[in-house]
This record gives structure tokens, C-alpha cells and sequence, in this order.
């Protein structure tokens, strides 16, 4: 046991060296997503044509294995931490536009129509109100970049041990000791796990205006309904 | 006054919604616009604030065309009310009330504190301040959706098929929940609806809009219910439009028979006494003067009344405020034909027949041939 969390020195951090190095490469390029997929998403919701072009371009991105990503950054950016983020926050936009996309767009037609008709202008409106009301939907889109991301720092070894705690995998390897990868499997799923209950807790503080236990489907409900003054709705609604 | 001169609005797509419309929209009244689906009426609603700019024409507010000043500005001057209500679902209902004041600039403080007053005024508990909407019935939330409205207490008042979307309960005490403001507050008001009996309650006047955008009458609901201006208006208005339009027309006028009231305790005496008058049935009151309910005569015996084998008597009328449609519904309703009035604390005040309400009826409807009621007086109409 004592073994587990003997960390060889080729790495030079502790467990917990490695652990902090691991959350710092995996959070943020969900960070760097976020303030990315943000404006972008906003555009997409503005100017309908061009989500489906957005959405299949970050798709693409996301077809692209990180290992070829990194053949064309090293030249740029080396064996760095930042060669492992780049293809990270690409990643994230995966997920996070459509998140955010949907959520604002899950707004029902009524509320937008209000708020135009109190006087709020196009940016408060999607500060105060489209957002606010998004942030269930973009927590959710939030977890799953974070687990995700979390999971796929470990890549970085391929690149000089910039893996964090993907590098024990190499490590167990070279050294043949498979405790190592043990570590490593663990204490990711184990981040993971904490970071996903950690957007959970952050999501209950910030939407205590939710139906507990029905949490997103009465929005959803509201945003099916059919209106008999259509054009006019969306007109005012732009 | 809002004055709506030959608007027309067509979308890029060919679409006309509103087609050269003209409307002076009165001043501190209730202007109703009504139609099927498609007539415009959201649209032309949509226009007085420039939430739908009009193709052609101008849109005058007290003589000013509202493109002159800011369209914020303009919108923070009209309460607006939308189907749903529309509320901020992220923002407790005291703060989803103050939105427009603390946009204004009010300080927060005060902005609550005008929004605890508008809970008071639309008959919202003041425990309902801190909850969010989800926690409120349809109805409720309605009622926060006007209080939202009057918040920065503008001079008018625009309302987008406000109460379609409640049962209809609800509804009618929506309906003259706002009929009650309307009396404390005067607002200019401009309602729409497809819902041609709310059209008719609420309305001071009423405008008929037809499918394309065009306007087939304006007119206070007396008007159009006794002269449709054409077989569209006609057939909108539905078949009934000679009962509905009793509604207009007080009972206060009906001669109230109180000669075949007896009380339980009645001696025989009084009871023969009773019953040699014109009406086949006696009204039997309980010791509190409440009608209990018909009997025949000869049937009664003094002393010993069995208030179980009396005649249902169906549903009183309040004598002087209710309308003639109430007292045709009630003499409809009561087993024997007559119809029983009270008075405002439920007391007996007579009997009618359906005969005598008949003829009052005639007589409303020649008075009303000589002079059309002035919309001021359809103002005060008689709510039922």
C-alpha cells in the first residue's frame, strides 16, 4: 500500500503534486471552453444560420484525435502543458455550444416577449434573463466537459510526462509496477466523480428558483407550446 | 389618447397582418380588440409599443408619433401583460414586480416596497413575496404578471390575451379582478382577446378585427350586440347576442311583487289572505326573510310548513344590481316560472314572472332604438 502513493521521481511532484497538476490541465480548458462557447453561442442564437455550420465544426474538431493535434502544436507550443489544453478547450466547445444554445433557447417565447416589452435592451436581456435561465442547461453541458476533460489530461504523457496523473500509466510500465496505474485510474475517476458533485452543489445554489425534483422539464414544457401569433412573437422576440 | 392612423404591417414574406387600421383608442378606458386567429390583433397590439415596427402609417401617443422618443423609454411607459404571464422564472415575485422601477433607477428598497402594494392591490397574499413562480397556480401568477404591469404605474396598459390560458374560473374572477382596478385606477387599456363574451365585459369599447387585418367595427359592446355592422361581426358574435345583450339593461325597472311572500310562521288567515292574489305559487321566507322556497296555496297550512316539499326556487337575482339577464335566467331556472329577487343580504324583495320581464324587456329594447347608450354610459354597465 505503501507503494501506491510512492510517486517516482522521474515526475517530480508528489500524489498530491500531481492531483493539483492534473486539475489545473483539465479545468481550464473547460474554463477557456466556456468563455469561448459563450459569445459563440450567443451569435448562434442571434443569427439561426449559423449554428448548424458551428455545430458541425466543432463536431469535426472533436473528431480529431488529440495525438494528431499535438504533432501540429509541438512546433508551436512544445512539450507543454499548453499543448495538452489547446486540443482540451476545443474539445469542450462540444459540448458547451449546444449547452448553452438550447438552454437560451429553452426560454420560453412569453418571458423574451416580456422582458422586450419592459424596455430591456438585446445585452441585458441576455445577461438578466436568458442566461440566468440557461444556467441549469449549462451546468449540465459543464459536467460532462469537466468529466470528460478530466479524463483525457492524461493523454498529455504521450507528449514528455505532461499527463499528470497519465504519467503513472507510463510509469507502471517502464518501472512494471502496476499499483501505479491503479493510482492513476482511481484517482482520476475519483476527481471526476467530486469535480461533477462539486458543478451539482454549484447548480443548486444558483437555481433555487427550480422545481426540486423536476428539475429542466418545466421549461421545456413551456418552450413546446404553440402560439397562434407566431411571426409576430418572433419578431419581437429578436 | 392612442391614435392608430392607417397602420399597416406585412412581413418580408408577402404576409399582410394589419391593413390600414384606424382606431382612436379612448383615453382611461378599456379598448378591446377582438377576432379570430390571424385578424392582427397581436400584431396591431405590438405596434403601439414598437415590438412590431408598422410598415405604412403612424401610431400618434397624446398627439406625439411614438417613433420621436427612445423605444426603451416608450415601452417603460406602457405595462405590458402577455398569455402565461411571462414571468422571470429566476427571480422571486417581489423582484419580478420591480423589475420595471428598478430599471427606472428606483432604489431597491423603494421598488419592493411599491411591489408589496401592487401584491395588496391585485389580491396576492404577502407571503407570496419571496417564493418564485413556480410555486403559484396559473391564475396567480397572472395576477403578479398585472402587478408587473402597473409596477412603474404607467399611464396605459396593454394586455396580450392576458387570462386564455386559465380555466375558466379563474378567469372570470381575473376578469373583474381587473374590472376593480380598472374602477380604482383608470388606466388606458388596450386588451386583446379571441373571446368575444370577455371582449363584451370587459370592453368600453370594443374592435372587431377581421382575418387579413382589417377592421370590420368599433363599437361599445351595447352597439355591436344590438347592430353588427356586417354578417361577420354577426356570425363572431355568436347566436345568443339578444340574451347577451341583456346584460346591458338594469333589472332595477321590473315591478317586484311582494304580495305572495309569505313567512313560515304565517297564520292561516294571512296565508288566504295571500293567496287570493294574481300569482298561481307563494314564495315561502324563513323567519330571516331568506326565500325558502314556492308552494301552492292550498297546499299550505299555517303553523306546521315542511320547508323539504317546497319548490326549488332556483337562483335569486339581487334586485336593482344585477341585469335583466340575470332575472330572465333566474325566471328560466325556477320551477314555477316566476323569478325571485333579493336583496343585498339575501332577503326576499319580490317576485317577477317571466311575463313582466318579457315586457320590460320590449320596453329596454324601444328606449334603447330611441337613443344608443353614449360610451360613458356603458362604462358604468351592469356586471353580472
Amino acid at each position: 500500500m505503501n507503494r501506491f502513493f510512492d510517486i517516482p521521481s522521474d515526475l517530480q511532484h508528489d500524489w498530491f503534486g500531481l492531483i493539483g497538476l492534473h486539475l489545473r490541465e483539465a479545468l481550464l480548458p473547460v474554463l477557456g471552453g466556456l468563455l469561448l462557447a459563450l459569445p459563440l453561442a450567443q451569435l448562434c442564437v442571434r443569427l439561426r444560420w449559423l449554428y448548424p455550420p458551428v455545430l458541425w465544426v466543432t463536431t469535426v474538431l472533436y473528431a480529431i484525435p488529440s495525438l494528431a493535434f499535438f504533432v501540429v502544436l509541438i512546433d508551436y507550443t512544445g512539450q507543454t502543458e499548453l499543448t495538452v489544453m489547446i486540443p482540451l478547450t476545443i474539445y469542450s466547445l462540444v459540448v458547451l455550444v449546444p449547452a448553452i444554445v438550447d438552454g437560451v433557447r429553452s426560454v420560453p417565447q412569453e418571458t423574451l416577449a416580456a422582458a422586450t416589452a419592459m424596455g430591456f435592451g438585446p445585452v441585458r436581456r441576455y445577461i438578466q434573463v436568458q442566461l440566468p435561465i440557461a444556467v441549469p442547461a449549462i451546468i449540465a453541458g459543464l459536467r460532462v466537459a469537466t468529466v470528460s476533460s478530466i479524463s483525457l489530461v492524461s493523454v498529455g504523457m504521450l507528449i514528455g510526462n505532461q499527463g499528470a496523473l497519465g504519467n503513472l500509466l507510463h510509469d507502471a510500465q517502464i518501472y512494471n509496477r502496476p499499483e501505479l496505474a491503479w493510482n492513476s485510474v482511481i484517482t482520476s475517476a475519483a476527481l471526476a466523480v467530486l469535480a461533477d458533485a462539486l458543478l451539482v452543489v454549484v447548480r443548486i445554489l444558483l437555481t433555487p428558483w427550480m422545481p426540486s425534483g423536476a428539475r429542466g422539464a418545466k421549461s421545456k414544457a413551456a418552450g413546446v407550446r404553440p402560439d397562434p401569433a407566431v411571426p409576430a412573437l418572433e419578431d419581437a422576440a429578436r | 389618447m392612442i391614435r392608430i392612423d392607417s397602420v399597416t404591417k406585412q412581413y418580408p414574406d408577402g404576409t399582410v397582418a394589419v391593413d390600414r387600421l384606424s382606431l382612436d383608442i379612448p383615453d382611461r378606458a378599456i379598448t378591446v380588440l377582438v377576432g379570430p386567429s390571424g385578424c392582427g390583433k397581436t400584431t396591431t397590439l405590438r405596434m403601439i409599443n414598437r415590438m412590431v415596427e408598422p410598415s405604412e402609417g403612424t401610431i400618434l401617443i397624446d398627439g406625439v408619433d411614438s417613433r420621436q422618443q427612445p423605444v426603451n423609454t416608450l415601452r417603460r411607459s406602457m405595462g405590458y401583460v402577455i398569455q402565461n404571464a411571462g414571468l422571470f422564472q429566476h427571480r422571486t415575485i417581489v423582484d419580478n414586480i420591480a423589475t420595471v422601477p428598478r430599471m427606472l433607477g428606483w432604489s431597491k428598497d423603494k421598488a419592493r416596497a411599491r411591489a408589496r402594494e401592487l401584491m395588496e392591490r391585485v389580491g396576492l397574499d404577502a407571503s407570496f413575496a419571496k417564493r418564485y413562480p413556480y410555486q403559484l397556480s396559473g391564475g396567480q401568477q397572472q395576477r403578479v404578471g398585472v402587478a408587473r404591469a402597473l409596477a412603474a404605474d404607467p399611464p396605459v396598459l396593454l394586455m396580450d390575451e392576458p387570462f386564455s390560458a386559465v380555466d375558466p374560473v379563474v378567469r372570470k374572477g381575473l376578469q373583474d379582478e381587473l374590472l376593480r382596478i380598472q374602477a380604482e385606477l383608470g388606466k388606458t387599456i388596450v386588451f386583446v382577446t379571441h373571446d368575444i363574451d370577455e371582449a363584451v365585459k370587459l370592453g368600453t369599447m370594443v374592435a372587431v378585427l377581421r382575418t387579413g387585418g382589417r377592421l370590420a367595427q368599433f363599437a361599445p359592446p351595447a352597439e355591436l350586440l344590438s347592430d353588427p355592422a356586417d354578417a361577420f361581426v354577426e356570425d363572431f358574435l355568436g347566436a345568443d347576442r339578444g340574451i347577451r345583450r341583456l346584460s346591458f339593461f338594469s333589472s332595477a325597472g321590473l315591478e317586484l311583487l311582494t304580495t305572495p311572500i309569505v313567512a313560515i310562521d304565517s297564520t292561516a288567515e294571512q296565508i288566504a289572505a295571500r293567496g287570493a292574489t294574481a300569482a298561481p305559487y307563494l314564495l315561502v321566507t324563513g323567519l330571516d326573510g331568506r326565500p325558502l322556497g314556492w308552494s301552492e296555496p292550498g297546499a299550505l297550512t299555517a303553523g306546521r310548513v315542511d320547508a323539504d316539499r317546497l319548490l326549488p326556487y332556483g337562483r335569486p337575482f339581487v334586485a336593482e344590481r344585477d341585469s335583466l339577464r340575470a332575472a330572465l335566467d333566474c325566471a328560466v331556472l325556477s320551477p314555477t316560472g316566476w323569478a325571485v329577487a333579493v336583496d343585498a343580504e339575501g332577503r326576499a324583495a319580490g317576485v317577477v314572472s317571466q311575463a313582466a320581464i318579457g315586457e320590460a324587456i320590449r320596453g329596454a329594447h324601444a328606449a334603447g332604438r330611441e337613443e344608443q347608450p353614449a360610451p360613458a354610459e356603458t362604462a358604468q354597465k351592469v356586471i353580472r
